[in-house]
């Protein structure tokens, strides 16, 4: 099965063959979509995957976001959820005085961190871990999390290629956040602009010879 | 009735206004939509699933939907004053309604969707165009739904039933009146709201569903290709 639009409430296939997966419903042998997006078929199984909307949390996604407010027990950071975030003392890697919590993270620091757990109460979350923690200097940035996937691109490919050409660490958040390195500010806004070219493309195929086109042709 | 009844804008008795929907409108908001039957323009935006406040009427068990409707004051020739009032109170409440039972909400629970439905151009017929922007604008927010909402407003003139009634049609005053019927209805077919407004008889409302049927069939139609065509324009 191709790769297709489907609205919500669109018949995707029939049979017995297939398994409803994320987005879609089984009602009376056949498969219908719950969501606007694409559908995707694999191993027998359909699903759909959203085009836009806000973001939805996931167990083990990498965000950035902003540190809202402190209590005794850790902070509070906007990851734009609907729930907020709470970074608990005991998952940061280092020795926290509780009497000056805000000697490690500051109200308005930008935090790069992992969410550990997810349930009723709200959303855990973790700077243990390489490339985790606070966000000192660079360009940060938001896009639609619905286009991460086509900004990190297939195994990564995407988001190397615009690394590797623009000589810029680039960090991004599954809730759609971007933190661009540089050596210098012109390469970060580079690095930002061919992003921002992926996010307007990325319903067209082979773009990745198109970005590698673009950045030819903008490059100094 | 002998007399072959004609409409004042020459359309057939089972014939749309022409029509027109886009999706993507809004940049700031999760998901909206416009939706245009003849000269009623309606504009839908959804934020969300977000946060429910105030605080206390969160519900641990499900999420929950509001609607807005509004008219602006130069949506109809007579300004109208702008703000809330008892009509528009009650098409909030309505469209809620019409849209609650294909809304899988259990999936968030103690959050809100918002939904604003603003009328640029009124020409009768506002709270169906108001449905199904706000349709359409909860599927571009990625909400998940059972199916899409599609409304129309079936009318009777005199006797005879029309589809898609405009202002002037509204205001007919010969023989039994006019009676406006809104009807919204899920792509398979089940009703989901049904207003009355006016006297009809058993045998012709169920002419009236029918005819409804067959008309949401062609919105649906129209929301669909413009849900698909919002994304090769991206």
């Amino acid at each position: 099965m191709d790769r297709k639009v489907v609205i919500p409430g669109e018949e995707i296939a029939t049979g017995e063959d297939y398994l409803p997966g994320e987005g879609t419903e089984k009602r009376e042998g056949k498969i219908f979509a719950l969501k606007f997006g694409l559908a995707e078929e694999q191993n027998n199984l359909i699903k759909v995957i959203p085009l836009s909307g806000n973001y939805q949390p996931r167990r083990g996604n990498t965000v950035i976001g902003e540190v809202e407010n402190i209590n005794s027990a850790g902070w509070f950071i906007s990851i734009g959820a609907s729930d907020s975030a709470f970074l608990s003392m005991n998952e940061v890697p280092r020795f926290v005085n509780k009497d000056a919590m805000d000697e490690v993270f500051e109200i308005g620091d930008v935090v790069c961190a992992k969410i550990w757990s997810m349930s009723k109460r709200g959303i855990d979350l973790s700077v243990k871990g390489r490339g985790l923690g606070k966000i000192k200097e660079g360009i940060i940035f938001y896009i639609n999390p619905n286009k991460v996937p086509r900004v990190i691109g297939k195994e990564g490919s995407m988001i190397k290629l615009i690394k590797d050409e623009t000589d810029c660490d680039i960090n991004i958040g599954q809730n759609g956040a971007i933190h661009i390195r540089g050596e210098n500010v012109e390469k970060e806004l580079f690095a930002k602009k061919a992003i921002e070219f992926v996010t307007q493309k990325s319903f067209i195929e082979g773009l990745t010879e198109e970005v590698t086109k673009w950045l030819e042709e903008n490059k100094k | 009735m002998t007399a072959k009844f004609t409409r004042p804008d020459g359309r057939g008795l089972k014939e749309l206004r022409s029509t027109e929907a886009k999706v993507g409108i809004i940049p700031n908001a999760d998901g909206s939509a416009m939706f245009r039957s003849g000269d009623t323009i309606a504009y839908a935006a959804v934020y969300g699933p977000k946060k429910m406040h105030p605080q206390h009427q969160q519900d641990p068990a499900t999420g929950q939907i509001r609607c807005t409707y509004n008219m602006n004051s130069f949506s109809v020739s007579d300004r109208i004053k702008p703000g809330i009032n008892r009509r528009s109170m009650e098409i909030s409440e309505i469209t809620k309604w019409a849209l609650e039972p294909v809304l899988m909400l259990e999936k968030f629970p103690n959050q809100v969707v918002d939904v604003f439905i603003n009328i640029i151009q009124a020409d009768a017929g506002t709270r169906c165009a108001g449905i199904n922007a706000a349709a359409l604008a909860l599927a571009h927010a990625g909400i998940p739904m059972k199916d899409m909402v599609s409304s129309i407003s079936i009318g009777k003139l005199d006797k005879t039933l029309v589809v898609d009634l405009t202002k002037e049609e509204e205001d007919y005053h010969e023989g039994e009146g006019p009676t406006d019927i809104p009807i919204s209805m899920t792509s398979s077919g089940k009703i989901t709201h049904f207003q009355l407004d006016g006297k009809i008889g058993v045998e012709q409302i169920k002419e009236a569903i029918d005819m409804a049927k067959e008309a949401c069939q062609k919105i649906y139609e129209i929301q669909k290709k413009a849900l698909k065509e919002s994304i090769k324009e991206e």
